[in-house]
C-alpha cells in the first residue's frame, strides 16, 4: 500500500501540485500586493486597508539570491530523514516577477558546490520526511540545467 | 544639550556559562552600576528590564524579578521584549521617562542564562508559530540565516572566508584585554578556517556562542548627574528601536520570505541601514563623527555588513576597511573594542546594554588596554529576531 501524501503540518495550503508545482500566496484584491505565506486577514502594505485576500499561484521559477547548508542536524521540531544525518542545502530564491524572495530546501543530491548567486532554479514538491503511513510534503528548489 | 539623559553608572558581570539563575547576574550587574553612579538602590525611581528570551520568545520576567531580588523599593517598573534588541528597548523606555520629567533616576538591567547549542523553539507542535515552522519545514537554524548574508558578501562583493576569519582574529585580540570577556585567547585565520563548517560558508569559529551574563546602566537626568557630582558625563544622544519599512526586501529571521516589492517600491533605506540612520537623525551626528562602534557580530560576516549599514564605508567596501586595519583598536574607527560577541557569546537581553557599557567606558577613558584613544562619540547597533532594530548613540 502506498503512503498517503499530505503537506507537512503547518504548510497546508502553502503550495499546490495541480497544474504543476507552485507556491500559493495571497494577493490583495485592493492593491494587488502579493505575500507568502498567505496574508489571511490584512494586507501587509501599510497604505492599504484591504481585507479581501485571494489565493495567488506564485512563479515556480526564480534566481538564487543566496544559499547555505546545514552541516549539523538542526534541533527539533526538525525531523531528520536519515541516520546518520545527511546535510542538506537551503536557498533564498527571488521569484520571477513576484518581487519577493522565498526560502526553501534544495533537493537531495545538490550541494552548495552546485550553487551560486544568480543560479536559475525551479520549484518542486518533495518529501520533507515520512513516517509509517504518511509522506509529509514540502516545496524545495531544484537547479534548472544550464542548457534549458 | 544640557537636558540630555546621562549614563551615570555602568555595570556588567563577566560572561561565561555557569547555568545560575539569571536574576543573580542581574543583581550583580545592577549593584555594580549603582555603585559606579553613587546611587542607592532605594533611590531608584524606575526599573526597566530587558526580558529574558526562551526559544525565541519572552521568557522569565526581568524587571520585577530583579527588583524583588534587590529588595522591593517601590520603584515603577517595565519589562521589554525585543529579542536581541530587548536591552535597547529598556534603555529607550527609561530614557523617555526621564526626558518626560517623570523620574530622575532609572536602572536598566538585562541578564540571562542561555542553554547550550543551537537556539531552538519550544517543544510541542505549534504550526501557527513562524519560529517553530522554520525549524520544522526548512531546518533553518539561526546560523543558516547568518550564512545567507555571508554568502552574499562572497558572491556579490568578492569577500573571502579569510576576510570573515580576520574579523574573528581582530575581535579576539580586542577581547584579550577585556577582563569580562568569556573567551580571552588569540585566534588565527587558520584556526577559524580549520574549524568545522556549520552553515556554509561559516565555520564554527565564525559564529558566536551563547552565554550567561548580566549588564546594567543607571540613567539619570542631567540635573541629577550634577547633583551626583559627575563632572563630564557620558550622554545618551539618541536611541533607535526602529522596525522595517514595507516592503522589507531582505529576508528576516524567522521568516520564510521577504515582502513583495511588486506593488510598492522598496524604501530608500533597507531595514539594516535605517537602524543607525534613525539614531544619527535624532542626534544630528553622522558616521564621520564616530570614534568607536559596538556592533552585533552574531557571525563574523555580519560585522562586515554593519560597517556598511552604519555608513563607515560604502557598500561592498567593508573587507577593504577591515584589511586596512581601520576597524582595529588604533585604526580610524575601531569596531568592537570589547571583543564583541566573538569573545563574549550572546546573553540576549543583556547584550544591547553590555554594548552601551563598553561605549561608556570607552568615552570615559576607562577601557584599560583596549582603550580607543580620545573617544568622544560612540554608537551601538544590533538587530533582534522578528524585526527589532536597536542603536544607541552616546557622546561625552
Amino acid at each position: 500500500m502506498s503512503k498517503a501524501r499530505v503537506p507537512a503540518l503547518g504548510a497546508e495550503g502553502w503550495f499546490t501540485e495541480e497544474g504543476g508545482a507552485a507556491l500559493v500566496g495571497s494577493r490583495c484584491a485592493t492593491c494587488g500586493t502579493v505575500s507568502f505565506p498567505k496574508s489571511t486577514f490584512a494586507c501587509p502594505n501599510p497604505r492599504c486597508a484591504g481585507t479581501e485576500l485571494i489565493d495567488a499561484r506564485l512563479s515556480a521559477t526564480g534566481t538564487v539570491w543566496s544559499y547555505t547548508d546545514a552541516r549539523y542536524q538542526p534541533p527539533p521540531p526538525f525531523v531528520p530523514t536519515a541516520d546518520p544525518y545527511v546535510p542538506f542545502a537551503l536557498a533564498a530564491v527571488e521569484l520571477d516577477g513576484d518581487g519577493l524572495v522565498v526560502l526553501g530546501q534544495i533537493v537531495d543530491g545538490v550541494t552548495v558546490a552546485d550553487l551560486h548567486v544568480g543560479r536559475r532554479v525551479e520549484l518542486v514538491v518533495d518529501t520533507l520526511f515520512a513516517d509509517d503511513d504518511t509522506e509529509h510534503t514540502i516545496w524545495k528548489w531544484r537547479p534548472i540545467p544550464d542548457d534549458r | 544639550m544640557t537636558d540630555d539623559v546621562v549614563v551615570a553608572g555602568a555595570g556588567m558581570t563577566a560572561w561565561g556559562k555557569w547555568g545560575r539563575n539569571f536574576v543573580e547576574y542581574g543583581v550583580e550587574a545592577a549593584r555594580e552600576a549603582l555603585a559606579d553612579a553613587g546611587v542607592e538602590w532605594t533611590d531608584v525611581q524606575y526599573v526597566a528590564g530587558g526580558e529574558t528570551v526562551r526559544n525565541g520568545y519572552a521568557g522569565y520576567v526581568a524587571g520585577s524579578s530583579i527588583s524583588q531580588a534587590l529588595g522591593w523599593n517601590g520603584a515603577q517598573v517595565s519589562t521589554s521584549y525585543g529579542a536581541c534588541a530587548s536591552g535597547a528597548q529598556a534603555i529607550d523606555v527609561a530614557r523617555n521617562r526621564i526626558l518626560a520629567g517623570r523620574c530622575d533616576v532609572a536602572l536598566v538591567v538585562g541578564a540571562d542564562t542561555t542553554p547550550k547549542g543551537f537556539l531552538a523553539p519550544n517543544a510541542g507542535d505549534r504550526p501557527d508559530d513562524p519560529d517553530w515552522l522554520r525549524f520544522r519545514l526548512l531546518g533553518a537554524t539561526n546560523p543558516a540565516y547568518f550564512a545567507l548574508m555571508a554568502r552574499r558578501r562572497i558572491d556579490v562583493h568578492g569577500a573571502a572566508p579569510e576576510d570573515f576569519a580576520q574579523v574573528k582574529v581582530k575581535n579576539s585580540k580586542h577581547g584579550m584585554a577585556n577582563p569580562r570577556a568569556r573567551y580571552r585567547k588569540e585566534v588565527t585565520v587558520a584556526e577559524v578556517l580549520d574549524s568545522p563548517v556549520v552553515a556554509d560558508p561559516l565555520h564554527l569559529l565564525d559564529i558566536c556562542a551563547t552565554s550567561d551574563g548580566g549588564a546594567a546602566v543607571v540613567l539619570t537626568s542631567a540635573h541629577k548627574a550634577r547633583e551626583l557630582g559627575i563632572a563630564s558625563p557620558v550622554r545618551v544622544r539618541a536611541v533607535s528601536t526602529v522596525t522595517p519599512s514595507f516592503p522589507n526586501t531582505v529576508i528576516e529571521m524567522p521568516n520564510f520570505a521577504t515582502d513583495s516589492s511588486g506593488v510598492v517600491a522598496p524604501p530608500p533605506r533597507t531595514f539594516m541601514d535605517s537602524i543607525a540612520h534613525v539614531a544619527y537623525e535624532e542626534a544630528g551626528i553622522g558616521p564621520e563623527d564616530l570614534s568607536v562602534a559596538e556592533v552585533y557580530d552574531l557571525a563574523t560576516a555580519l560585522e562586515l555588513d554593519w560597517y556598511e549599514h552604519l555608513g563607515l564605508c560604502a557598500v561592498g567596501e567593508a573587507e577593504k576597511l577591515l584589511r586596512n586595519g581601520d576597524t582595529a583598536i588604533g585604526g580610524r574607527i575601531p569596531v568592537n573594542p570589547s571583543g564583541g560577541l566573538a569573545c563574549f557569546g550572546e546573553a540576549v537581553p543583556a547584550q544591547a546594554i553590555a554594548q552601551v557599557c563598553e561605549v561608556v567606558w570607552q568615552l570615559r577613558g576607562e577601557a584599560g588596554d583596549r582603550q580607543v584613544e580620545g573617544a568622544k562619540v560612540g554608537i551601538t547597533a544590533n538587530k533582534g529576531l522578528f524585526g527589532h532594530g536597536s542603536s544607541v548613540l552616546l557622546s561625552t
